[in-house]
């Protein structure tokens, strides 16, 4: 049966399953290569909303302010879950590379319910800013905050959208050990928009005005 | 099936083939390791951006542990150290674009200047 559960123990080396020669011109996946295309593509994406914001920083004529609105302590266990994250998503990787089934849904579940949490304090941010009286439209700072770090929630919730899917596949035996490349690809996409808030934390929250 | 070969296009080397079908992903305790790690790096940077050193000096210091995390997160998490050269020339290639796309635009509008 497909979907046999296997367990291994934890500290057995991990190793990708073998190698597939592909059948292409450069013998590499086009769906890997196509991803990693789109992700450099999209550095050009991210680095456009990351330009505007330092390009608008210190510029609003009117507050509220970064200083004064921003909780550094709340978005730095927004990050830190956002990290652990991407932890969570090399195992699923390595537990379906080995075959173990039940590891792999476990730990997709617990990145997706990770990445929803990060979702759900960036919601929570979102909304105390806007009682504080932050919008899109109040100053330079509200329309370059909320439009980088409202796509990159974009991006994340796109992401938990994939996880889902993949757990589900999983559920119904449709994802086995020979096309773990499903899972390395879609946890390409996760680890970016992992390390695209590590610029935004640091850049954003933590080097002030 | 054998699937023709196109003039021109950049075929990885024999180096880079058995770097394919030989690099073995990291073990689980490295990925908990590396996370670890990456962990002890994000407190380090809240930590400083609280302490009252000169912000020139603590803002580099954020750049560039923002940097060693990035490239940690690329390199294990996204095997890119271990992955077909190609793949890393073209992540790098984006990001080498963009940064010195966005550096230069900035520098134009005068960002940097006190």
């Amino acid at each position: 049966m497909a979907t046999k559960e296997k367990s291994l123990a934890h500290e057995e080396p991990v190793t990708p399953a073998p190698e597939h020669h592909h059948a292409t011109n450069t013998g590499l996946s086009n769906e890997k290569l196509a991803m990693w295309a789109f992700l450099g593509s999209e550095c050009l994406l991210f680095g456009a909303l990351i330009s505007t914001y330092f390009l608008y920083r210190g510029r609003s004529l009117e507050g509220p302010t970064p200083e004064e609105i921003y909780d550094i302590p709340y978005t730095s266990v927004s990050s830190f879950v956002l990290l652990m994250s991407s932890l969570t998503m090399v195992l699923a990787l390595a537990a379906i590379q080995r075959g173990d089934y039940r590891r792999l849904r476990v730990w997709l579940l617990a990145t997706a319910l990770l990445g929803a949490s990060f979702i759900a304090g960036q919601v929570y941010e979102f909304t105390s800013f806007i009682r504080e009286g932050l919008t899109i439209k109040t100053n330079l700072f509200g329309s370059s905050f909320f439009v980088l770090t409202g796509f990159h929630g974009v991006h994340v919730t796109l992401g938990i959208v994939m996880l889902l899917s993949l757990w589900n596949l999983s559920l119904r035996g449709s994802l086995t050990q020979d096309r773990s490349e499903v899972v390395e690809i879609a946890g390409l996409y996760w680890h970016f928009v992992d390390v695209v808030w590590i610029v935004i934390f640091t850049v954003v929250y933590l080097i002030p005005t | 099936m054998t699937q023709p070969t196109l003039e021109g296009v950049d075929h990885p080397s024999q180096d880079e083939e058995a770097e394919v079908e030989h690099g073995a992903h990291p073990t689980e305790a490295k990925y908990v390791r590396v996370a670890l790690v990456l962990a002890v790096l994000t407190a380090v940077e809240v930590a400083l951006s609280y302490t009252k050193f000169p912000e020139a000096a603590t803002n580099a210091a954020l750049l560039i542990l923002a940097a060693i995390k990035f490239a940690m997160v690329a390199a294990y998490f996204m095997h890119l150290k271990f992955d077909n050269k190609l793949l890393r020339r073209l992540f790098v290639t984006g990001f080498v674009l963009a940064a010195s796309v966005y550096v230069a635009y900035l520098l134009t509008l005068g960002v940097f200047l006190p």
